[in-house]
């Protein structure tokens, strides 16, 4: 009887079985990298029409964030300043530069400087920055070293799973109030954040929700 | 299978090479994966608007209006208080004094306010040394020169919310009370550069080493 089958082919299902492991190992860790905020949102730094440094204004110059984000503490937003805000300055300071062309021509017309939103939540999704700097959560938390970025790029993933590591754990977060605003302020030790961050949590009656409709209307 | 791997190690090299890694900068707009309801045609704070002519979301403040301060109840009871709201007095001129009892907590609100907006050019303690004189600008005032001493309280209050020669109206920083509270932070500055040895309690001129 005649062979039908070659030899080789006894390692064909072994082989077959191999290969679709490691393609389905290779799928689930790419997922497991890629689709996630992690990946898709962090490092966003889009080129903005004025090219802005805060390094430059919050850094090296010590300008408080509340300086030009005004409404941060009494409202949903952190509010992007108007064109004005920059002139209180660049009416004397750099006038002439080229840089500020936009800014000049926009205080003149009135019309705004297209800015582009870099941290944006889903819309179903409701956040109130007062709230949270008001009760010790910095800046810093959600937006990175910004006193040290010339352009400003997405620091922290957003995603839902990231805000509820805080909400479950706020010890490990809150600062004094004092510091909110003192983006290179850092705890002396991971033991005495939690010290100090259970006392603020029990004292300003920090109750971050948990349910769905705190941040889902 | 030799040719298998070769295809996939080179894949996965072009992949990476393509994707990149978590965390690296790139201009590129977040990619949302599932998008479902994320982006609604609703408007947001500070968005843009092709409703309206002028292209912004949120409506300018129709002339006229009298602002409430929202987060003080008991300031819409004093819309008639011309020396509270406008810093005059009944016969129009400047009024003199405060229209509120100047407390600790006003005096620690209004170094906090003056920090945050006024030291960057007028300096910390208001000698019109702050540092954008490091950078080109020029013509800050220092508050310790008689003129600004006398200066009443209700023209201090004027140039804050008006803004006067090159320096910008800030009353859409500082609300009404905050606007008091920062000049009797300046009133307090004004004061401390005016001291002398005398007015430093016995007991604590050794730390400054009088």
């Amino acid at each position: 009887m005649s062979r039908i089958f070659p030899k080789w082919s006894n390692s064909v299902p072994l082989k077959v079985l191999v290969i679709l492991g490691v393609l389905g190992v290779t799928l689930v860790v790419s997922v497991t990298y890629y689709f996630t905020p992690k990946y898709t949102r962090v490092g966003y730094a889009p080129t903005q029409p004025v090219a802005f440094d805060h390094s430059l204004h919050a850094g090296q110059l010590g300008i408080d964030c509340r300086y030009c984000h005004t409404h941060v503490e009494q409202s949903r937003h952190s509010t992007v300043p108007p064109t004005s805000t920059c002139m209180n300055c660049h009416n004397q300071i750099k006038s002439e530069s080229d840089a500020l062309e936009l800014v000049r021509a926009s205080y003149e017309s009135g019309e705004a400087i297209p800015w582009v939103r870099v941290h944006q939540l889903p819309d179903f999704t409701y956040f109130d920055h007062s709230v949270h700097v008001n009760r010790g959560i910095s800046c810093y938390e959600c937006h990175g070293q910004v006193n040290e970025m010339e352009v400003v790029h997405h620091d922290q993933p957003f995603s839902m799973g990231w805000c509820l590591e805080c909400h479950r754990e706020p010890e490990r977060y809150v600062r004094p109030l004092e510091e909110v605003y003192n983006l290179d302020w850092r705890p002396e030790s991971e033991e005495a954040q939690i010290e100090m961050g259970v006392e603020f949590v029990h004292d300003w009656n920090v109750n971050p929700p948990l349910s769905c409709s705190a941040c889902h209307r | 299978m030799r040719i298998f791997f070769a295809i996939f190690a080179f894949s996965v090299v072009v992949l990476v090479s393509i994707l990149g890694f978590r965390g690296s900068l790139s201009e590129r707009p977040p990619i949302e994966i599932f998008p479902d309801m994320e982006r609604q045609s609703k408007y947001k704070a500070q968005s843009e608007s092709r409703f309206f002519a002028d292209g912004r979301t949120d409506r300018p403040v129709p002339p006229g209006v009298v602002h409430r301060q929202y987060d003080d109840p008991a300031s819409s009871e004093r819309l008639d208080d011309d020396h509270y709201n406008r810093g005059r007095d009944s016969n129009g001129d400047y009024a003199e004094g405060f229209p509120m009892v100047v407390s600790r907590a006003v005096m620690e609100r209004g170094q906090d306010r003056y920090r945050i907006f006024c030291g960057s050019c007028h300096g910390g303690v208001g000698d019109g040394q702050g540092i954008t004189g490091e950078y080109g600008m020029v013509g800050v005032p220092d508050f310790n020169t008689e003129r600004l001493q006398d200066m009443p309280e209700g023209e201090w209050f004027e140039v804050i919310s008006q803004g006067r020669g090159l320096m910008g109206a800030y009353k859409d920083k500082l609300n009404v009370d905050d606007r008091w509270a920062v000049i009797a932070y300046v009133r307090a500055l004004q004061r401390a550069r005016l001291g002398t040895e005398e007015d430093v309690p016995e007991d604590m001129r050794g730390e400054l080493g009088l």
